[in-house]
């Protein structure tokens, strides 16, 4: 145990007070790193490992920083109450948690020995034996499906999604964790009805699925593209309706079977 | 589990609330004259009476005389002016301020009221007789030169209660319901029969006995005129349902509040009548209803039991009670009516809660007082919740609907520290258990307590500037030598000289307040008040002299955050780091960090000198004071006391503040606090209780700052102090969570008059039941970690709009963007303007 908390990681952010994600009012650490290259990524500095410079309203910004688990779990530690009282708790984000495994773990379970409980955000996409490693750990699995056609999966993202789906069947027969689908909707990529529908048929064939979420893409990440000294790939895409947004959900639900909502 | 089980369903609004809301807000309030006038009149002849007497002979003249209406569609009557929402006047108190505003309070930005020509003539006519009568100018015959000195230099404030009547009581409710005035008038006669004629203290008791015999009489009469009034308007009226309803109106004025209730809609008419005339007695605010769900409770259970009432009628009279709280209003001088902005008059209603055995006491009517409040939907009643451990879940999530509405009610208290903290003030276990709040945070056992809260505004900002001004302001020694700041060798010094202004101050505090309270006890002693309050018929005394079981004096302190932050960054900044040195920031608060300063301030600044010169055996004349004068205005200008305050500023700014959850920061706000907590408790009133502090600014954070020089924590001169126990606004930037658990670091406990902790949150961050859930999670933990109260304002499209001009003072403001929740300043323009956007739409 006392080895498993000086485990060093890379994060880029502590977010306090995050009732959005996951049960009740929590704590999200923010991992670097990630596998996938979305274009509609609202994060884009937590793409890269390295430790970068981003400019923040005109001022430069260190992005990344090095830290320990015990030095994470002291400040996820101090919402304790309210993790108690709303059934919230730790969330890990990123980036790709599974990018850095030993430290996710370590997390994890850091978090889990403190009574606190545990959800993370990500997309499965590493080998099976890591995932494997974390699940023992983890309450809570918000796993991102985006696409189900492989093609259009690798041309938006950069990579094929054959390992995610296979791993999302594996984490759902495993029966460790509570397993929610969230789909990132977005415009031009797969905001139809019947690419939602594929999803959610997917979901059907999971069983062991809670929940699945229908997350209306956002521009809030246009800003970091321009600090990073990049160009945002999306262009004026504006965010889907209200009411396109019902009508997927509908579609979901139908083909799901299981608990669907908008947001997260 | 609770006592009771409860119903809480829905249930909709009436026609008739609007439109009588609607009714009530036609126009702008109304001065009135004729309270002035009975009562000038009333003391015109009484003159060689004792007072007690003459304060009952005045009220029953009142009431016998006063112009009275019914409004239209009113189910529950009894208005103190004939415009709605008007006030009467007090020159009993004061007069002056009103008078010399004759001809602003109209204009005024902060609660102007209408008054016409012949008002203000009635008005002067009255006043005159009270020249020399009033309790302001008796309180300032009472009170010490140097108390006089450091209320001119704006160390405090007590003018609450130096101008106006005391209020701040809650009284028995439940007797005048059970019994009504003929059964305390019984009570009166029984107590005044068992004197005897030679008792030392006969005077005293008997003709305190006389004068509640007297109180209850008139009180009576008035209702009777009510009766009399609604009979004759039935007769007139020609809507059938309108005269059967004025028929049972003047039916209730005619057995109410005379006798017991009979059943839940007199008991609401017989309220309704004590909370009206206790302000018809006297001027006081926070006048507060305090437990209406418990001591209406058995009138309603017993009604629906019977079948004689349904919950919707019953909830219609509730709303129509809830509106008449806001017919209720007070004119207060211009400068009080900043720090009380908003035609405030405080009457706190609270709900829910244990019992004296602890039990928890939620029933149909805590659900149905916030149903009311939602209907209603306006400022008055202060409306409470209490919360504990045994809080029913659906009651709290029923409170956090009314709190999404962002009518900023109800206020939220913790029974796990307040209890407890009652009872350190020498309160049964039992009493505490019943507590309610007074105005805005003040708790107390109701029917048994004089609390005198909310006693005065304590700046504790004012006291570190005469530390660095060696006690000097505009040249007057306002406060003990400290020496000379640059000579302070260690921090422990600095705090020491801190505590010693504080100390100084605080018994110059207690000075004014104890002056003022003699002078209510000697010329406003109130006895219908005090026939409803324990144990002044035993003890034959009005509350005024003592008569109630528990007595205190509340001050309240605010600017806890300011100087937890000044006081950290001097430590910090001039004595560990040495980063700069205490001559560098003296210069820089003088020159406000280099930003400028007005006419009045380098006045201020000019007078200290030559004031420190003369000191030293230095003639000053006209001619010196012109080039100190000169000099200072230059070098406030100057372009190096720009860069010397910005380089400060800039350092100041990278010391950790208060509201970080950061435990050293939090350990050392708390030690703060404890300077005015801490010596307040060892003084003592003249009704024979202790002061107690509480922590809390109601608005006048805002114009006491503007009297308040730059801080060591990087406030600007005149820019508002923090207000009540929260962090200064915009220090803290980890969000909500991160500022409750600073704030429960400060000791609650020991300010036991009450601490304020204010939260924004926008709408969306309690959206659906889940947004309602985690929003009583939040509340729920901040309690459990022993904070006392919490309020939130769950903020509007305006307040986002500000946030964008002023994004410094909004960096912990949560607003939901999507599907997800952000800070709503570090969002781009663009974003923001599209949240702004959907908020218009209600998303």
């Amino acid at each position: 145990m006392q080895d498993d908390r000086d485990t060093k990681g890379r994060i880029f952010d502590i977010q306090r007070y995050s009732i959005h994600d996951g049960n009740g009012i929590r704590t999200i650490v923010f991992l670097k790193g990630c596998v996938l290259r979305c274009r509609w990524c609202c994060n884009p500095e937590s793409q890269e490992y390295r430790i970068q410079t981003m400019m923040v309203q005109g001022k430069p910004q260190v992005i990344g920083r090095d830290v320990t688990v015990r030095e994470v779990l002291e400040t996820v530690k101090k919402d304790r109450p309210y993790y108690r009282r709303t059934g919230g708790g730790m969330t890990l984000s990123g980036g790709e948690s599974l990018c850095q495994p030993e430290f996710a773990r370590a997390l994890l379970r850091g978090a889990k020995e403190e009574g606190i409980t545990t959800a993370m955000e990500s997309m499965g996409c590493a080998k099976w034996e890591v995932i494997e490693s974390i699940l023992p750990w983890l309450d809570q699995y918000l796993l991102d499906i985006k696409h189900m056609n492989p093609a259009k999966h690798k041309e938006y993202t950069g990579k094929s999604n054959e390992l995610m789906l296979e791993n999302a069947k594996k984490i759902a027969q495993s029966g460790m964790t509570e397993l929610s689908i969230r789909v990132p909707v977005i415009p031009g990529f797969n905001d139809t009805e019947e690419e939602i529908r594929a999803i959610a048929a997917y979901t059907r064939e999971l069983r062991h699925v809670k929940r699945l979420h229908l997350l209306p893409y956002h521009r809030l990440g246009q800003d970091k593209y321009a600090g990073l000294g990049r160009e945002y790939l999306m262009g004026d895409v504006l965010p889907p309706s209200n009411e396109q947004m019902q009508a997927l959900l509908k579609a979901a639900e139908a083909a799901s079977g299981v608990e669907c909502q908008i947001g997260g | 589990m609770g006592l009771y089980t409860y119903d809480s369903r829905d249930i909709p609004k009436t026609d008739r609330i609007p439109k009588l809301v609607e009714h009530l807000y036609a126009k702008l309030p109304e001065i009135e004259s004729a309270r002035a006038v009975l009562i000038t009149e009333s003391y015109r002849q009484t003159e060689n009476e004792p007072m007690v007497i003459r304060r009952a002979k005045a009220f029953r003249h009142i009431l016998e005389n006063i112009p009275i209406i019914i409004r239209d569609l009113e189910l529950i009557v009894g208005s103190t002016t004939i415009a709605p929402r008007g006030c009467q006047t007090y020159p009993e108190f004061s007069y002056e301020w009103l008078e010399a505003e004759f001809d602003t309070v109209e204009t005024r930005s902060a609660d102007p009221f209408y008054i016409s020509e012949q008002t203000k003539r009635e008005l002067k006519e009255a006043d005159a007789y009270w020249k020399g009568k009033t309790t302001s100018e008796l309180a300032t015959a009472y009170m010490e030169p140097e108390t006089l000195t450091a209320m001119e230099h704006n160390m405090f404030t007590p003018g609450n209660y130096f101008y106006n009547g005391v209020g701040h009581v809650t009284v028995k409710y439940e007797e005048v319901l059970a019994i009504g005035f003929s059964g305390i008038r019984r009570k009166a006669e029984e107590e005044l029969r068992s004197l005897s004629l030679g008792d030392g203290d006969y005077q005293k008791r008997s003709r305190f006995l006389q004068a509640v015999m007297i109180s209850c009489d008139a009180a009576v009469t008035y209702a009777r005129r009510y009766a009399k009034l609604a009979l004759s308007e039935a007769e007139k009226c020609q809507d059938p349902a309108r005269k059967q309803e004025l028929l049972v109106i003047a039916q209730n004025c005619a057995n109410v509040p005379e006798k017991g209730a009979e059943g839940f809609y007199e008991a609401c008419q017989s309220f309704w009548f004590v909370q009206q005339l206790l302000q018809i007695e006297s001027s006081g605010h926070s006048i507060s209803p305090g437990r209406f769900d418990q001591y209406m409770y058995p009138y309603y259970k017993k009604d629906l039991d019977s079948g004689r009432i349904t919950r919707e009628f019953a909830q219609e009279l509730m709303d129509c009670v809830w509106v008449k709280l806001n017919d209720l209003n007070k004119c207060r001088d211009a400068a009080s009516a900043e720090g009380f902005a908003g035609y405030s008059l405080f009457q706190n209603l609270i709900a829910g809660g244990q019992n004296a055995e602890g039990i928890d006491v939620t029933n149909d009517l805590s659900f149905m007082c916030i149903q009311a409040s939602m209907h209603v939907f306006l400022p008055q009643p202060s409306f409470s919740i209490r919360v504990w451990n045994g809080s029913p879940h659906e009651f709290l999530v029923k409170a956090a609907e009314l709190t999404r509405t962002g009518i900023g009610l109800p206020a939220y208290y913790n029974d796990e520290v307040i209890i407890p903290s009652l009872v350190s003030r020498g309160l049964t276990l039992q009493d505490a258990r019943e507590y309610n709040i007074i105005g805005c945070v003040e708790p107390q056992k109701a029917g048994k307590t004089e609390g005198w809260h909310d006693a005065a505004f304590f700046n504790m900002c004012r006291p570190l500037e005469l530390v660095f001004t060696n006690g000097l302001d505009t040249g007057v020694q306002v406060g003990p030598k400290t020496g000379h700041v640059e000579d302070m060798k260690s921090f422990e010094e600095f705090y020491d000289a801190y505590k010693k202004q504080m100390d100084y101050a605080i018994s110059l505090l207690v000075n004014a307040d104890n002056a003022i309270d003699m002078a209510h006890a000697e010329r406003c002693p109130l006895p219908f008040l005090s026939s409803m309050v324990d144990d002044c018929m035993k003890r034959g005394r009005t509350v005024q002299e003592g008569g109630a079981i528990y007595n205190f004096t509340g001050p309240q302190g605010f600017g806890v955050a300011n100087m937890a932050d000044s006081l950290y960054a001097v430590k910090k900044l001039i004595y560990e780091e040495k980063k700069i040195t205490m001559k560098e920031l003296k210069g820089a608060l003088l020159t406000n960090y280099g930003k400028g300063l007005d006419i009045e301030d380098v006045a201020a600044v000019t007078a200290n000198i030559a004031r420190d010169m003369q000191e030293e055996g230095q003639t000053v004349g006209n001619r010196e004071i012109a080039a100190i004068l000169e000099s200072v205005a230059a070098a406030s200008r100057s372009q190096e006391a720009k860069a010397n305050g910005e380089r400060i500023l800039e350092l100041i700014e990278e010391v950790p503040k208060f509201g970080n959850d950061l435990p050293e920061v939090d350990a050392f706000a708390r030690d703060v606090a404890y300077t005015y907590t801490r010596p307040l408790q060892n003084y003592r009133n003249p009704r024979g209780g202790i002061f107690q502090a509480g922590l809390y600014p109601v608005s006048a954070n805002v114009p006491l700052g503007a009297q308040t020089g730059a801080t060591p924590d990087g406030r600007l001169a005149h820019t508002p102090v923090a207000d009540g126990v929260s962090p200064s606004a915009g220090k803290d930037v980890n969000g909500p969570t991160a500022a409750a658990n600073s704030v429960s670091r400060l000791d609650h406990y020991i300010a036991s008059n009450g601490t304020l902790f204010n939260q924004k949150f926008h709408p969306s961050a309690l959206s659906g039941r889940k947004g309602l859930e985690n929003f009583v999670g939040l509340i729920r933990a901040y309690f459990d970690q022993k904070g006392s109260h919490m309020q939130f304002n769950v903020v509007s499209r305006e307040t986002l709009l500000d946030a964008q001009k002023h994004p410094e003072q909004y960096k912990h403001l949560v607003v939901r963007v999507a599907g997800y929740s952000a800070l709503f300043t570090t969002l781009s323009k663009s974003l923001q303007d599209d949240i702004i956007r959907r908020t218009e739409q209600g998303f």
